[in-house]
């Protein structure tokens, strides 16, 4: 009898610009219409035409956070992805590819070869664009899952334009499902997902979660420069601000981007730009004018590979020391690093908020794992949109008149270290804003007592900040000798190495730090102090989280690094087999 | 209530207490008071007005005026008003700084500004030298000027921002010097009015670090073009070839463009009320349609 699976993993691969995208797209979009759970990851390079590509899509009757470690289903659009990617395989996996290559499996691989003539029936269609449409076709009909559903997917994709394009799309799929069907004998049953809960699932990638959020959080302005793997964030507000009366405007680099993104904030519009490493590291001094002038300043920095150039299109976590003590000089600042899609969404509204409460800048550190892996999103609830905006005179307020050869105070010490804020245009508001050091009414001042003052003030702001779940507990919490910490992306697969390593009687915990800075060690030292071990892991060379520990809250002695900083987002069964090692 | 209110402020209600630290005779004070009267004579409360400045001398000016004003970073003085212009476009945005500001560190901030035509003024205070690092060579000097970073003479040729705005698209291009008192502060009424990016280059003379390009030396060399009645500013070629004639050396109204729109009045979706006045506030209904374009 059939017995039916839980979850499955799919993947496609070819030269960049060949269709991969697309394929993805319809064949993603479709599980997601049936309520499946799906978690992808995105093998690109930098550049546009050429070079293999491959995009893994994990596919889930139950929520997942992260990929695989192996494969079931390869579409190869060439010999290349077949080589690169056959040994994901696991034994009975299947490989789909396009006979016009005659493609081979590689010695040693299990698997059974299915040789589409992909571009050939495309090509009688019309044209070898519908590749994808084939490729996706055939692979959609081995896992024996409804094909209306997949064509309203394909209609949605093309229904602009026009039915005869519509049809002819439908068509490809059909013939591709149908030539794969006759050489396999039907669909394969060990390939039998056990039905979802057909909910329609978000299914969105990290960066419109944060594009998103930025407009639930009343964003009206982004001032950016392009860059992988930010750019997405720019795009979706392209095309949602100016239906909120708002714009994005591409500058002619990060320094005007940010500088801009000042510009508007102090002009009383809530206002962010978005980069990667190279660019942050351009905005630096631009970060200090912010802290300095106490103007809000929200920055999302999606990781990547660094340094310089580095690995552009692939991840890493490697900014956090550049975000927290890349500026000049001493500034109240706060980093934020979402672990999850829903967290993208919400931090959004948050760092919003924070920004204009302690009129400080707020930095948004996603990991290029989070921004362009395409994943289900929980739903987001409308109740969690909250805009608070601190000290701020609304320019409608009327404001008493200020004495004469007085300014309004808008640097005034104050118990909390937060001055009232002003608008430019509000009448009896005028008072000078420098980047100087300056006193209450914001004139330039060298004064060493007023300097003294001023520098409390600032950097005393945010003693108190903890951020929604600054550090959060998730998997099974049990008393477990192991504790293991991590940022951003790496939970789920952490989660998933977990559930393993319980199996085996092996119990660990797992805490993630979502506030960097100021780090938050009050609430982390407790998991820390029930643990024997730690084990931080992140994506990089150096352990930048594991030194933040050390130096703020301590615990040398049991802190072990877990690192990897090949390009490669961890897999569970490198989170298993290294906790498993240490435990040994 | 109406009478209160109507009654326009002059250019002193533009005047604050501060005392610049400028030298005596530093042609920067023409420029702070042709602000200022421009700004009185436009109709302008100083409320409306934001002065957004670099770093340099000239930089300074922003906290020289009664109205509001951002003294930033150097170079950056343009990308931080376009932001302040785009946050509430009920202000009128001058950017201002010097010749090393907007021409040297800030050169690909001017002529991206110029490019996008926000409705912004900026106001150069060019005096061909950085004067508060105490005298080194700047994009202005001419060649062979001698400075502390320049011991031999600058062997770089000197940068024609006219020439350069002109080529960037630029809807208002001015020059003036601070002699002028009358000509610069009607200039930058003009500017003020223009419905665009205006920059105004103003020969504004360091008295303390360039003994070369003195007050009396401008006097000299500079050609009004007041002088041609029938110069024709809305005239691109004849404005790029009067420069050149002159060799950059003129002032009045050079070219303007009245034709373009602003970036503001371009931009599809943007609103033509203060975005800054704007509630923050998602609808529900809003919200939901966001979200379906995910499923």
């Amino acid at each position: 009898m059939e017995s039916l699976i839980s979850q499955l993993s799919w993947k496609i691969g070819g030269q960049q610009g060949e269709g991969v995208e697309s394929t993805d797209r319809i064949f993603s979009t479709a599980l997601n219409r049936l309520g499946y759970y799906l978690y992808g990851y995105r093998h690109f390079s930098s550049r546009i035409k050429g070079g293999h590509t491959n995009n893994k899509i994990r596919i889930s009757t139950h929520p997942i956070r992260a990929i695989s470690d192996d494969l079931d289903i390869l579409v190869a659009f060439d010999q290349e992805s077949i080589d690169l990617n056959a040994k994901e395989l696991r034994a009975g996996g299947v490989i789909v590819a396009d006979a016009k290559f005659a493609p081979v499996v590689p010695e040693g691989v299990d698997a059974q070869l299915f040789a589409v003539p992909i571009t050939a029936i495309a090509e009688e269609l019309g044209t070898s664009l519908m590749k994808n449409m084939v490729a996706s076709g055939a692979s959609w009909a081995l896992l024996g899952l409804p094909i209306e559903v997949f064509n309203r997917a394909v209609e949605e994709e093309f229904g602009r334009k026009g039915a005869a394009v519509v049809e002819k799309n439908v068509e490809a799929v059909r013939r591709g499902a149908e030539f794969v069907l006759a050489q396999a004998g039907g669909p394969i049953e060990a390939f039998k997902l056990a039905e979802a809960d057909g909910k329609q699932k978000l299914f969105m990638i990290g960066n419109e979660a944060l594009g998103l959020g930025s407009v639930a959080a009343g964003c009206r302005l982004m001032s950016a420069y392009p860059i992988t793997p930010a750019s997405e964030v720019m795009e979706y507000l392209i095309k949602k601000l100016p239906k909120f009366g708002g714009t994005v405007i591409q500058t002619e680099d990060e320094i005007a981007a940010v500088t801009m993104a000042i510009g508007a904030n102090y002009g009383g519009v809530r206002t962010m730009t978005a980069s990667a490493g190279p660019g942050l590291s351009l905005m630096m001094e631009a970060i200090g004018l912010s802290g300095m002038t106490e103007t809000p300043l929200v920055i999302i920095d999606t990781q990547r590979g660094g340094p310089s150039t580095g690995l552009p299109t692939k991840q890493e976590q490697s900014d956090i020391n550049a975000l927290i003590y890349g500026t000049h000089g001493e500034i109240p600042k706060v980093v934020i690093a979402p672990s999850t899609i829903e967290e993208c969404f919400y931090d959004m509204i948050e760092s919003f908020n924070i920004a204009e409460e302690y009129q400080v800048p707020v930095i948004v550190a996603t990991d290029l794992q989070l921004s362009l892996g395409k994943q289900s999103c929980e739903p987001l609830d409308y109740k969690r949109i909250e805009i608070k905006r601190g000290k701020l005179i609304p320019l409608d307020e009327e404001l008493a008149p200020t004495e004469p050869n007085k300014l309004f105070k808008r640097y005034e010490f104050t118990e909390d270290g937060v001055s009232p804020r002003v608008l430019p245009g509000a009448k009896h508001g005028i008072h000078h804003v420098t980047g100087v050091e300056h006193d209450e009414e914001g004139r330039p001042s060298e004064s060493a007592v007023n300097r003294r003052k001023m520098m409390d003030k600032r950097l005393n702001k945010l003693n108190a900040l903890r951020i929604t779940d600054a550090v959060k507990a998730d998997g099974p919490s049990e008393p477990a000798d192991l504790l293991i910490v991590s940022m951003g992306s790496t939970g789920g697969t952490i989660n998933e190495a977990q559930s393993r390593l319980s199996q085996e009687g092996i119990p660990t915990n797992h805490v993630t730090v979502r506030q960097m800075h100021p780090f938050p060690s009050d609430l982390l030292a407790p998991y820390l102090e029930r643990a024997s071990k730690v084990v931080v892991l992140e994506n990089n060379a150096t352990g930048q989280l594991a030194n933040l520990i050390k130096q703020n809250a301590g615990y040398h002695d049991k802190i072990v690094n877990l690192l990897k900083y090949d390009g490669t987002p961890f897999l569970p069964s490198e989170v298993y087999q290294a906790c498993k090692e240490l435990k040994l | 209530m109406q009478g209160a209110e109507a009654v326009v402020a002059t250019f002193k209600e533009f005047r604050n207490n501060v005392k610049p630290n400028w030298c005596p005779g530093c042609g920067d004070f023409t420029v702070q008071a042709s602000i200022q009267r421009a700004a009185a004579n436009v109709g302008l409360e100083p409320e409306q007005l934001a002065v957004i400045s670099g770093i340099g001398c000239s930089g300074r000016i922003s906290g020289y005026i009664n109205a509001y004003g951002l003294h930033g970073i150097h170079g950056r003085a343009l990308p931080i008003a376009q932001g302040v212009k785009l946050a509430n476009r009920e202000l009128t945005v001058i950017a201002s700084g010097g010749d090393g500001d907007g021409f040297a560190i800030g050169m690909g901030h001017t002529v991206h500004a110029i490019r996008r035509n926000l409705d912004i003024t900026y106001i150069v205070m060019d005096n061909q030298i950085y004067g508060l690092t105490k005298g080194q060579t700047s994009p202005r000097s001419a060649e062979g000027f001698k400075t502390k970073s320049t011991p031999e003479g600058s062997i770089e040729t000197t940068l024609s921002p006219l020439e350069i705005a002109l080529s960037a698209g630029a809807t208002f291009v001015a020059q003036s010097f601070s002699s002028d008192l009358k000509q610069l502060t009607s200039l930058i009424e003009q500017a003020i009015q223009h419905k665009g990016f205006s920059l105004i280059n103003v020969f504004s003379p360091c008295v303390t670090f360039n003994k070369v390009n003195t007050y009396d030396w401008f006097k000299e060399n500079i050609v009004n073009l007041e002088q041609f009645p029938e110069y024709d500013p809305s005239n691109r070629i004849a404005a790029m070839t009067k420069i050149m004639e002159t060799n950059g050396m003129l002032t009045g109204l050079i070219y303007q463009d009245t034709t373009r729109k602003s970036y503001e009045d371009m931009a599809v979706g943007f609103k033509p009320e203060a975005l800054a006045k704007q509630d923050l506030t998602l609808p529900e209904a809003e919200f939901e349609k966001l979200l379906a374009e995910f499923k």
